[in-house]
């Protein structure tokens, strides 16, 4: 009786959950004047809306920008924070302590204590409008480095002086030796980052003015707030089932690594 | 070999300090510098000691943003916890099609808060949200979700709920899988009640996560930008013009540099300030 409860409760919740999605993707598909009738399936199926969006702003190009870049910065992300994340568990050296601490204390710095300054930088490195803005500011973070570091402590002294005595060096043992046992980390890190670069949208509205290289988000979500759209909901609607869709075909092949990776992610506090 | 080592190691940890020299060092002081000055980029900076920090004291819309985090934040923190603990007690028991209900709960998570944001402009619409349609259909009146001054701030914190408690589901459901299920037996055994266990032994071990998911909604309140400024622009009246949307308006609207610099110093402290106090309630409250 009481588990009976129970799944209606769960049944009620994930309807929810899933139902504003399906009503997303139908509304999308429905002519303008339907969309108040939609409740679950498209009514007057059209594909005018996607059609109007291609042709108005150049979405399939910010798709591409925002690729290009979230792997940039995820690949970037691996490499630089594995390093330091090695180097901070496995070498001795002066400052390593003070480097960990420090380390755990920008950790806590709210990001509204940098845009200002960072985005003055970007002007001075003459930066604003070009991608170096959405990459370099990227390209490491402290989180990372400190999921690789607990990882990297769990690992035998003995494969590591093994390889060693083999003759390898820092290189080869942190990318040919250490890489191919950190995969679980390798894709926690990578997922993370990919995601929270994918959809971020505050930093590339500040230094990004230029519509050809906006990432979709930003494209977007300026189509929905300016009057590009003409108020039409239908584009709106369409504009957001199309920046979702990446993120959710991922997340449905990956689904257990996606839930994993973001509960590690809460378990920084 | 020792010293080549040593090298290595420094090599290794050189990006890293390069980084946060640049991008995190650097700003920060130069933040605190901006904050002594007027600059608009283009003209030359002009010294003006504390004006910045006296005119912040007195800036009406500044503290009006402080007082709408507040109204999020006592709304958004109680229903997250309360809905994120509540389905995790449920999806802690043998059920089926688990992996299911964990996964829809999980679907707006990965998704980017501006899909969000744009799907639930249009399910709050006053005339033709989904949201009046259903509530007129029950026999309610509409409520104007995102037009009254009222209601928007609340509506925003419910979404935001909607978008965020997945995570916090998942949080739960570690807390709880490591709850030892012999306390457990033993405490039945004692003839404690169900309400009992989940009070005396539950809730102790879930007391960290519950801290992490005051936190994070915390920080989270304090970071709203996107949501407000797809929606309402900050409006109806202001009423949900957010502190980080005012820093905005401020350094990339009218261009105050030292003035929007100012305004993201004492928002990063008063952060700071509001979790180190959520910390010290928390953990003193521990028996």
């Amino acid at each position: 009786m009481k588990k009976f409860l129970f799944y209606i409760l769960l049944g009620l919740a994930a309807f929810a959950f899933l139902y504003p999605f399906i009503w997303m993707v139908s509304a999308s598909l429905s002519e303008e004047r339907s969309i108040t009738d939609v409740s679950l399936w498209p009514v007057a199926l059209t594909f005018d809306h996607y059609i109007k969006l291609f042709e108005n702003i150049p979405i399939a190009g910010s798709f591409v920008n925002s690729v290009f870049v979230a792997t940039i910065v995820t690949f970037g992300v691996l490499v630089f924070s594995s390093m330091a994340g090695y180097a901070l568990a496995r070498h001795r050296f002066k400052g390593r302590n003070l480097l960990f601490y420090f380390l755990l204390f920008t950790m806590t710095l709210p990001f509204q204590l940098t845009l200002i300054p960072n985005y003055i930088l970007m002007v001075q490195f003459g930066w604003t409008n070009s991608f170096a803005a959405l990459i370099f500011p990227g390209l490491l973070n402290a989180f990372a480095i400190l999921l690789f570091r607990q990882h990297f402590l769990s690992i035998p002294q003995d494969l590591i002086d093994a390889a060693r005595i083999d003759g390898c060096n820092e290189w080869r043992i942190l990318f040919q030796i250490l890489w191919p046992v950190s995969v679980p980390t390798l894709i926690t890190v990578g997922i993370i980052t990919f995601m929270t670069t994918w959809n971020d949208v505050l930093w590339p509205i500040i230094v990004i003015r230029e519509e050809h290289l906006m990432t979709m988000p930003q494209l977007v979500t300026l189509f929905a707030v300016g009057g590009r759209s003409m108020g039409q909901i239908g584009m709106k609607l369409a504009s957001a089932t199309l920046l979702a869709l990446p993120i959710i075909i991922a997340y449905l092949i990956f689904q257990k690594h996606f839930i994993q990776s973001m509960a590690a992610s809460g378990q920084k506090e | 070999m020792r010293r080549n080592k040593t090298i290595s190691s420094y090599l290794l940890v050189s990006p890293y300090l390069l980084h946060i020299f640049v991008f995190v060092l650097f700003p920060v002081g130069f933040s605190l510098y901006l904050s002594f000055h007027q600059w608009n980029i283009i003209s030359p900076m002009e010294y003006v000691g504390l004006t910045n920090y006296e005119k912040v004291l007195q800036d009406q819309y500044f503290l009006k943003s402080l007082r709408n985090t507040l109204v999020f934040l006592a709304i958004h923190i109680p229903l997250q916890i309360g809905i994120a603990l509540g389905l995790a007690v449920i999806l802690n028991q043998k059920i089926w099609f688990r992996a299911f209900f964990r996964g829809a709960f999980f679907m707006p998570v990965v998704v980017s808060g501006v899909v969000v944001t744009i799907l639930w402009q249009q399910l709050y619409g006053y005339e033709m949200g989904s949201i009046n349609l259903f509530l007129m259909k029950l026999g309610f009146e509409k409520i104007g979700w995102l037009t009254d001054p009222q209601w928007a701030m609340p509506s925003i914190a419910i979404m935001a709920t909607w978008k965020n408690v997945g995570l916090y589901i998942i949080l739960f459901l570690v807390g709880l899988q490591s709850v030892p299920k012999s306390l457990y037996e033993a405490s039945s055994l004692e003839g404690a009640t169900r309400w009992q266990q989940f009070w005396h032994i539950t809730l102790p071990v879930i007391n960290p996560t519950m801290m992490m998911v005051m936190i994070l909604s915390t920080i989270g309140g304090f970071s709203l930008f996107i949501e407000p400024y797809v929606m309402t622009g900050g409006g109806p009246l202001n009423s949900t013009l957010s502190a980080v949307l005012y820093i905005y308006k401020q350094g990339f609207f009218y261009y105050h540099m030292g003035y929007a610099a100012t305004l993201g110093l004492l928002l990063a402290l008063i952060i700071l300030l509001v979790v180190f106090i959520q910390r010290m309630v928390i953990e003193n409250k521990q028996p």
